[in-house]
């Protein structure tokens, strides 16, 4: 379950699929041993959900995933009395005493989990994803605080509920605005960025395994080249996996200028951006040898 | 390091060893801004149990994702630790007088043909270091850099470190590009910049080593404040001080329009929390439940005068709507000086401060035609641009001196948009004093504001927040 050493946290992910860097393999390995949650900061689309995902597959743990949005509240996120049921004993329940009824229908029976809620209450360790903590309100940051240094909830009518297992606990954020002290002071901070270029086409190749490795080289370099223009949204990871997807299928052995103005729109998605690559990077580019 | 820490005063040092290292460590971060917390020290500890210490990158992040909670301090906590835990070693290692004898460390890489104490000949040693850059094996590369150092570096050394850097990788003929073969004929990928740097970083930390070692003194250790993170100089200091009150200034602005306006009569069933209440008397529900009336979000319009006759002025009002859009989702912001242009993408893209401030004053858009603010026609242009969406929820607030440069202020049409809108603030960072002095036509303006303020401070600014949440604004 939990890996001895940070060599073998990394090597267990790659056996997965994802290619981490030093920092995201250590930080993963450390949260696994000191048992604290991991936050994740960084641009969009440099693998920050994928790494939860991969965490969850190279343990074998089930992954939990609260997505966040803004005005998420508790009663989405961690539990919710079913009302319609506690209803439905007291009625079907007819003659039995007040005291039984009302003993009864604050039951874990009634109860309706939710992620957060699910993670800790699950038989088998999981990993808790939660996604995009930064578009919540600091409300809701407050309302994690308990459980992630506790890994605990505290149900009025229940009392508190304590993990069972010890989950492996990831925030993501794009960083669109500042988390509260509190919540960081609890986790481990991870910034991941976009990948060196080696690393990037070990990723490309890793997913599109029949693409060459020069082609590969050629693909990461024109998206760095990309990925420098200031652009509206620069291309994530994913991009450049289905990009050299397609020049697969569409079976061309490099990039020129044609093929690149023709498949842009993979690794580009707006209006403005498009005008602006197509200018500066599609130029840059040979035309095609005759 | 700040003599007034909000930690209290240093702690003892306590015994010598690695702890109190890592304790003064600590102590240097706080000293330079970084929030460390006793519950991240302790963190930090635990996390070195289980990380081998003599691996100097795992080190590192283990640190780092223990302390280090944001980019920002990230940075720092780069600078520091390179200064802190480099220099201590060094600073012991005179202190025992200790030094390294030619010959004395072991080198350990593979294939090291330098065992006989011959001197390698450069190619032999470029060609290790290319092979080390490519494999980016870290603890190799900086056992070149010293072989490199003792190669080409001591004798004729400049004195001065990066001229140094320079002069060992230009003799030993490496450069980014395309790679010359290896000696066995084969093919070399071409090295990219990020390797070279990480090859000339060694020689740099090398070299000052070797400096430290020669002079048996430490270079001065300059306050990191002066350095590398200020760019722009004064606001930055002060952008933590208007993040806290701008976030004063959310909950209040949030809360407070509720209760001038007063209660609606209509309130809405929860029939969840109605049924679950109910539960108390046997299902029968006794005691109706309304939603909670949650405070509706105000929405805000910044906007900002960016034009010369502000500068000093505009740098600070401009961290204040970064400020602002940290706290508030529905914000949008405009600057202007002859006509108003809207930023509000640029913060929403950027997250830093400095580029921010770059981004607005190059693509800003502000048609700056002459420099000098035209008040009435921004009123203008900016009632057509978003009058559909100006209601009494919103708040509009100016920065701005009211120095119309003599051109129409068209007061009336600064009215309208008061009238509209719902509450209107006027920040000036002008002193009251010389409010209608010259060319300042504030009076024309205070007459619609709910308030107007002198603003060139944080202190100001919460003043401002306090007013504006005191719930007695001038009224107009």
């Amino acid at each position: 379950m939990a890996d001895e050493s940070v060599e073998a946290v990394k090597r267990a992910l790659a056996e997965v699929g994802y290619l981490a860097d030093e920092p995201a393999a250590l930080v993963s390995f450390l949260a696994q041993r000191l048992g604290k949650p991991i936050l994740v900061e960084g641009p969009a689309g440099v693998g920050k959900t994928e790494l939860a995902k991969a965490l969850s597959r190279s343990t074998g743990r089930p992954l939990v995933r609260l997505q966040c949005y803004e005005g998420l509240d508790e009663a989405k996120a961690m539990y919710e009395w079913n009302y319609r049921k506690q209803l439905l004993r007291i009625q079907a329940g007819g003659d039995a005493g007040w005291e039984d009824v009302q003993e009864d229908i604050f039951g874990a029976e009634f109860l309706l989990t939710r992620p957060l809620m699910q993670a800790i209450a699950s038989e088998e360790p999981v990993v808790l994803l939660i996604d995009e903590i930064d578009k919540t309100d600091q409300e809701f940051e407050a309302m994690l605080l308990e459980l992630l240094s506790d890994f605990q909830i505290t149900i009025p009518e229940l009392g508190q509920i304590s993990a069972t297992t010890m989950p492996i606990v990831i925030l993501t954020s794009n960083d669109s605005r500042e988390l509260t002290e509190a919540l960081k002071r609890r986790c481990l901070y991870l910034w991941l960025d976009y990948p060196g270029v080696e690393r990037e086409i070990e990723i490309v190749l890793l997913h599109a395994p029949e693409m060459p490795r020069e082609l590969a080289r050629r693909l990461v370099e024109v998206v760095g080249m990309v990925r420098d223009l200031d652009l509206k949204k620069p291309p994530s990871i994913a991009e450049s996996i289905d990009w050299a997807r397609t020049l697969l299928l569409m079976g061309v052995d490099d990039i020129d200028r044609e093929t690149f103005a023709n498949s842009m729109s993979i690794i580009v998605k707006h209006r403005t951006d498009i005008d602006l690559v197509a200018e500066r990077v599609g130029m840059k580019l040979p035309d095609r040898a005759a | 390091m700040s003599p007034a820490s909000p930690y209290g005063p240093k702690a003892d040092p306590g015994p010598p060893g690695f702890g109190a290292k890592l304790l003064g460590f600590c102590e240097e971060l706080r000293g330079e801004g970084v929030a460390v917390g006793t519950s991240e020290i302790l963190d930090a500890f635990a996390a070195l149990e289980h990380v081998p210490w003599t691996n100097q990158a795992d080190f590192r992040e283990a640190l780092a994702a223990t302390i280090a909670k944001s980019q920002d301090d990230r940075r720092v906590f780069e600078l520091i630790f390179e200064r802190y835990f480099f220099r201590a070693a060094e600073a012991s290692a005179i202190e025992q007088g200790l030094g390294e004898r030619p010959g004395d460390g072991e080198i350990n890489q593979g294939a090291q043909p330098a065992g006989d104490g011959e001197r390698l000949d450069s190619e032999q040693l470029a060609e290790l270091i290319r092979d080390a850059m490519q494999r980016g094996d870290e603890n190799a590369l900086r056992d070149l850099a010293r072989l490199a150092i003792a190669a080409f570096g001591r004798e004729e050394g400049s004195g001065v470190v990066g001229v140094d850097v320079q002069r060992i990788r230009r003799s030993l003929g490496l450069s980014a590009g395309s790679q010359p073969p290896t000696a066995d004929g084969e093919e070399r990928p071409p090295l990219d910049r990020d390797q070279l740097t990480a090859f000339e970083r060694h020689l740099r930390r090398e070299l000052e080593r070797d400096l430290i070692e020669r002079t048996e003194t430490l270079p001065a250790s300059r306050p990191l404040a002066e350095l590398d993170r200020a760019l722009p100089t004064s606001p930055t200091q002060d952008l933590a001080a208007v993040h806290r009150a701008v976030s004063q200034m959310k909950r209040r602005l949030a809360t407070l329009g509720q209760e001038q306006r007063g209660r609606k009569k209509g309130q809405t069933v929860d029939v969840r929390r109605t049924m679950r209440a109910s539960l108390e008397t046997g299902g029968v529900p006794m005691h109706l439940r309304y939603r909670p009336r949650r405070p509706r979000r105000p929405e805000i319009y910044v906007l900002c005068d960016v034009s010369t006759s502000v500068t000093s002025a505009s740098v600070f009002f401009l961290s204040v709507l970064h400020a602002l859009h940290d706290s508030f989702r529905k914000l949008r912001s405009f600057v202007f000086i002859e006509r108003i242009s809207e930023v509000t993408d640029v913060f929403e893209q950027e997250r830093n401060f400095a580029a921010i401030a770059r981004k607005i004053s190059s693509e800003g858009g502000v048609a700056d035609v002459s420099g000098y603010t035209d008040y009435g026609r921004v009123w203008l242009e900016f009632l057509t641009e978003i009058s559909e969406d100006l209601d009494p929820r919103s708040t509009v607030i100016v920065l701005g001196d009211a120095r119309t440069n003599g051109r129409e202020p068209h007061a009336d049409v600064f009215a309208r948009i008061s009238e509209r809108a719902g509450r209107l603030f006027w920040l000036n960072p002008e002193p009251k004093l010389y409010w209608n002095y010259g060319d300042s036509v504030m009076s024309s303006y205070e007459r619609f504001c709910d308030g107007t303020f002198e603003c060139w401070t944080t202190r100001h600014l919460e003043n401002f927040v306090d007013v504006v949440a005191g719930g007695t604004p001038r009224s107009g």
